[in-house]
């Protein structure tokens, strides 16, 4: 055995326990990564999918017209101003009478949410017939009567109910008179004070007119500054000038959209401020870079013999790029393009600057009436500081995400169905 | 890293367009010559460095190499030729084996260096590479300093012991890699500044820096000028003296120049082997006779 | 008319326009024997047609519009007698602001002085002649650049190569946007910045100490000054990325190596999708991570083993924010590892080296200015990260370098100055457009530079 053999076999010992250990940290990394991943989503999750439900109780409500003060409940005017209240303080009465004493009887009515008398309302719109009889039924909960009854024994201890209150709902739970349901008012409102009657519809819709504008305004664009820069644009100073700005503001921070949003596009060309348009315009900028990148790389994939055959035919230049390597790169650049929409969709921070994070109930009709998007909706819910806006958000953060898969994986299989390989 | 795209690397010869030009060759070849069974001439010797026996290699379901057999002997320099895509490198890669590196290449049959066989589960890659050292067919210096290129094989494996011993291990190897006089000034200089033929000395000389007992050369003129080539055949006939050199080359020139045996591989099998004068001037087989005649190759 | 009327009446007309054209060439190829005696296809002419209807009258339409309603304020405010006249920009958004809502109905007539209820039956009034004229004019621009089109066609026009020039013309300026939008950027920071640093100088901004941008509400009230030295937020900054970073790098470096030359094809199929997931995880659920798990977990521990954290600690914002670079530097790290060539594998191999010895001593070195370019490209997107750090760091300026401290950023001030109840002018709004102009630049900077690296690297294995 030689020499070197001698001195190497000394040494294996001690750099195979360093190979594993390099190896170990390797995947120790991975499982950090992964990790991460797992514990971000089973953390909103388990936050959030309280959220898709809500407590009612069961309460004999009597459509009592004195009450109420409604004498004919087609009249609409008479009917915004009933008293609905009123009925279901009554109401409570009868299911607690022991229940004495001005503090305990405003503690007792806060079990029942501002928002039941609305459907009492709409009830009574639909059936006139309704008024002076008596119903058994199901209305919803305050939000914290909803937190108190979807937790655990352990975590009822620091409900926001107090003794009596607590007592009471326990009571209803007992005899069954409370039932979970799906929470319909989620994805049928807008933003609320209350927790239990807030919703993400508008929120959506302010995303969908946002996503509307930022497409509309973004693809063409982008499409056509590809095309330009692959095709057309000389080898000079100024082509040069073009492609050292697009990859810098790839890399701009998102905020400073925000900024040249409110300078220019509110400040000087005076447009509203909250609204989906100037979201629009603003995320448009912003996703420009990618949607550019990403064409010009299906545009390089063409072949060059495509070209020449068409060129060969006596085509004009414009005439190759509009009818064979327009259409050979648009798989790509509608994969560039869903991804550039996914960014944007999840964009936060520039909306903030444009105004775009007002407290807003009504729910948006077009780009052009104030308006809040999803993320930002979220960010609100966060910073809000009763506790049931944290599961409200958490819900939002799931939706949100349900969207971003399902852009991404659209792009994923429109890469994998369209795409030629050459 | 090691995937399938790596089997269209030409160092490995079994690139799909050399391979369909190899496989026309053949049918034109064979239409008037018998393809044969066996290996002819000598190809075995006495108390060899490395035995091989039946070697065949796959790339998938791809058979690469079949039934090769051969002996190194000690302090020889065996040339492999052949045609371009005929298994050469890859018989090469298998001898340290530097194949593992690739998913999807197996190796059978019994290759032993000193009866100890290559691939024993039990036998270390590690231990068995600092035995059998490469050279490659583009010279590939460390983005690092001269010194550090030639020091990175002994620092690996523990040869050194003091600064003062490196050092030595460093020039003894410049020295004998021919390369000393010209870079002794500028130990501490890039290794990827040099000039081609320096470059591929340097590799040399980080290659028997470890101190190998057989050294394999893929091709390691082919990326080279005439003047650079001359003085690598020459270090090879200096460096025989000590070390054990099987070399792939696509010259033949160079062949007969620098090797003591010959073997010609065509399509994966090895035709013919023999004294290196014999097989240029005497070919057994025809095949072997029709590539030094330069019919094809 | 309203614009969007105006707009569907122009698309009428330039629809109408092409078909003109069409018919048009038709008539004239058919005595000559065909389509085929015309320069152009019968498309080009029609498409020539619609772009002369279309384009002047979109130019115009588009000016009107941008400077309109500024002209018009202008001539509003100039009619005003001397003494309402505004003096300052506060007074003279005041001013059209009153003018403004009367006009629009908001505020009856009789609250404010006269001449201010004049003002706003002029503004009405010169609206409504500025939407008729400028109804008139497009319309009028719209038949005349389609009759001129109509009147040239003859079938030596040379219709296509017309069409394809301002084709291209359009493309070249889809192009300029991404110029547009620097110089946007550019101008629209510099000018308020500007404007900043009149009011404090640029050294008191640059290496002032104390950060309280809260000037007094009323004249008499203590501390009404503001201070505004951005120090502690560059720190707190820096602190939070520095955080992130050693999070990001030591992970998405190792992921990104073992990923490349460990992993099996399997594991790579599902870790590398898996982890790329994190990268399109918006950074508001981050936010929302850190601020409502990652902070209160932290400041638990903390607390059991008997430390002081802030619930707003600069550790919860700069671990989350280094989970989210994770993808970035793997994604980049991988890059440039896969791009260096096999044969410096082979070398070190060949030598007998192990595949960790490979990747320490050889691969990693041959790949460091890529990676270092990389790991510059991930501390400015640490440095202009806003969600996470709006919603788990603190609003206070506090100059320190403890982890479990609260700290503030840039990205947080320049939001919280700019959220909510606003004057334009006063010093807060502006420091707001000075830290933005900061952030520019210095991420600006990092990005040219780690670009150039990158381009530089790849270039030496290309």
């Amino acid at each position: 055995m030689s020499e070197t053999t001698e001195k190497v076999r000394k040494t294996l010992a001690r750099r195979y326990r360093a190979e594993k250990r390099f190896k170990a940290f390797g995947i120790g990394s991975i499982g950090i990564g992964l990790m991460a991943l797992v514990l971000l989503f089973t953390d909103i999750i388990g936050k959030g999918y309280s959220a898709f439900f809500e407590y009612e109780i069961q309460l004999p409500i009597t459509f009592d017209a004195e009450v109420l003060d409604v004498s004919d409940p087609r009249d609409e005017d008479e009917l915004n101003y009933g008293n609905y209240q009123g009925v279901i303080r009554d109401a409570l009465a009868e299911r607690f009478p022991s229940v004495e004493g001005r503090q305990d009887t405003r503690a007792l009515n806060q079990l029942v949410s501002t928002g039941a008398g609305y459907a009492l309302r709409d009830m009574l719109r639909e059936d006139p017939s309704l008024l002076g009889k008596t119903r058994t039924l199901w209305l919803l909960t305050d939000d914290d009567v909803d937190l108190f009854l979807k937790a655990s024994e352990k975590q009822r201890e620091d409900s926001r109910l107090n003794a009596k209150q607590q007592q009471w709902v326990a009571e209803l739970e007992a005899s069954g008179e409370t039932r979970m349901v799906f929470n319909q008012s989620l994805f049928s409102y807008g933003d609320s004070r209350e927790p239990e009657q807030a919703g993400i519809l508008g929120a959506i819709l302010g995303s969908l007119f946002t996503m509307i504008v930022t497409l509309v305004l973004s693809f063409p664009v982008g499409v056509a500054a590809a095309i330009y820069l692959e095709e057309f644009a000389p080898k000079n100073k100024f082509t040069d000038f073009i492609e050292v700005n697009i990859n810098n503001l790839a890399a701009v921070p998102s905020i400073i959209f925000g900024l040249l949003g409110l300078a220019v596009i509110i400040g000087l060309f005076g447009l509203p401020r909250s609204v989906p348009l100037v979201g629009g315009i603003v995320l448009t900028l912003m996703t420009l870079p990618t949607i550019i990148i990403s064409s010009r790389a299906a545009i390089k994939a063409v072949p060059p013999s495509i070209r020449q055959a068409a060129m060969g035919l006596g085509a004009s230049k414009m005439q190759v790029v509009l009818h064979h390597v327009l259409p050979l790169a648009l798989p790509g650049m509608l994969t560039g393009a869903i991804i550039g929409m996914a960014q944007a969709l999840g964009e936060t921070a520039p909306l903030l600057m444009i105004g775009m994070v007002a407290f807003i109930v009504d729910l948006p009709a077009g780009p052009l009436d104030a308006a809040t998007v999803l993320p930002v909706q979220i960010y609100l819910w966060a910073d809000s500081p009763e506790q049931s806006f944290e599961a409200l958000a958490s819900a939002a953060i799931m939706v949100l995400l349900a969207f971003l898969i399902t852009m991404n994986t659209l792009a994923v299989v429109l890469r994998k169905r369209l795409e030629r390989r050459w | 890293m090691e995937t399938a795209q790596q089997l269209d690397k030409p160092s490995l010869g079994n690139n799909d367009a050399a391979k369909d030009k190899a496989i026309n060759e053949r049918d034109a070849m064979t239409q008037d010559t018998p393809y044969p069974d066996q290996t002819v001439g000598k190809p075995f010797v006495d108390n060899p460095k490395m035995r091989l026996r039946d070697v065949e290699v796959f790339y998938a379901d791809n058979q690469a190499i079949h039934g090769v057999s051969l002996d190194i002997g000690k302090n020889e320099v065996v040339s492999l030729i052949g045609p371009s895509g005929c298994g050469k490198s890859t018989f090469l890669r298998c001898l340290n084996r530097m194949n593992d590196t690739i998913d999807i290449c197996r190796v059978k049959g019994d290759l032993h260096l000193e009866g100890q066989d290559l691939y024993d589960p039990k036998l270390d890659v590690v231990e068995l590479r600092a035995r059998v050292g490469m050279v490659f067919q583009k010279p590939n210096p460390f983005p690092k300093s001269i010194y550090d290129n030639v020091a990175y094989g002994p620092r690996i494996h523990g040869l050194a012991n003091k600064k003062y011993d490196l050092d030595e291990i460093v020039e003894n190897s410049l020295r004998k890699a021919g390369l000393w006089d010209e870079v002794k000034d500028r130990l501490h200089a890039s290794g990827t500044g040099l000039s081609g033929g320096q470059q591929q000395r340097l590799c040399i000389a980080r290659t028997i820096a470890v101190s190998p007992e057989v050294v394999l050369m893929d091709e390691p003129c082919s990326a080279l000028d005439p003047i650079a080539t001359a003085k690598i055949e020459e270090l090879i006939s200096e460096l025989s003296e000590s070390y054990t050199i099987a070399i792939v080359t696509h010259s033949m020139q160079q062949a007969a120049r620098v090797s003591h045996r010959t073997a010609y591989f065509h399509l994966g099998r090895l035709v013919e082997m023999n004294d290196t004068e014999t097989v240029f001037t005497k070919p057994e087989h025809d095949l072997t006779e029709a590539y030094i005649t330069g019919r094809f190759g | 008319m309203q614009t969007g009327n105006l707009l569907l009446l122009l698309v009428v007309m330039v629809a109408g326009a092409y078909f003109v054209g069409l018919r048009r060439s038709y008539a004239l190829a058919r005595p000559l024997g065909g389509i085929r005696h015309l320069h152009s296809l019968p498309f080009y002419f029609a498409m020539r047609s619609a772009m002369w209807c279309a384009i002047p009258a979109l130019v115009v339409l588009g000016l009107w519009l941008a400077f309109d309603d500024s002209i018009i304020r202008q001539q509003v405010l100039a009619g005003l007698p001397a003494e309402l006249q505004p003096t300052d920009a506060s007074s003279y958004n005041l001013t059209l602001s009153k003018i403004q809502n009367v006009a629009s109905g908001a505020l009856p007539v009789g609250f404010v002085e006269p001449p201010i209820a004049a003002a706003a039956e002029n503004l009405q009034s010169l609206r409504q002649t500025s939407a008729m004229a400028m109804t008139v004019v497009i319309i009028v621009l719209c038949m005349f650049g389609g009759a001129w089109a109509w009147l040239k066609v003859s079938p030596q026009l040379r219709a296509r190569q017309q069409v394809e020039r301002v084709l291209q013309t359009l493309f070249m300026l889809c192009a300029t946007v991404a110029i547009l939008t620097t110089v946007g950027i550019v101008l629209s920071v510099l000018f308020e910045s500007i404007r900043f640093f009149g009011k404090v100088p640029v050294t008191d901004f640059l290496f002032g100490l104390q950060w309280s941008p809260q000037t007094a509400l009323r004249a008499d009230q203590v501390a009404s000054g503001g201070a505004f030295g951005a120090v502690p937020l560059f720190m707190g900054t820096m602190l939070i990325s520095a955080i992130a970073l050693l999070v990001a790098v030591p992970v998405g470096l190792m992921s990104a190596i073992y990923l490349a030359e460990y992993a099996s094809n399997r594991v790579r199929t599902v870790a590398k999708p898996a982890l790329e997931v994190l990268a399109g995880v918006p950074t508001v659920v981050y936010g929302f991570f850190a601020a409502l798990t990652v902070a209160p977990f932290i400041r638990g521990m903390g607390e059991s083993i008997g430390l002081n954290v802030a619930s707003e600690s600069a550790l919860a914002a700069g671990l989350v924010m280094g989970i989210m670079i994770i993808p970035f530097v793997s994604s980049l790290a991988d890059d440039v590892i896969t791009a260096v060539p096999q044969a410096m594998r082979d070398g070190s191999l060949g030598l007998g080296a192990t595949k960790s010895e490979t990747i320490k001593k050889v691969i990693f070195p041959a790949a460091l200015p890529g990676i270092m370019g990389g790991i510059l490209l991930a501390a400015s997107r640490a440095i202009g990260e806003t969600m996470i750090v709006v919603m788990a760091a603190g609003l206070a300026a506090n100059l320190t370098a403890n982890p479990l401290e609260a700290v503030t950023t840039i990205t947080v001030q320049i939001v919280t100055l700019l959220t909510g109840d606003q004057e334009f002018d006063s010093a807060k709004t502006l420091a707001a457009f000075a830290l933005g102009l900061m952030l520019f630049i210095t991420t600006l900077v990092m990005n040219i530079f780690a670009l150039h690296i990158v381009k530089k690297y790849r270039e030496q294995y290309d």
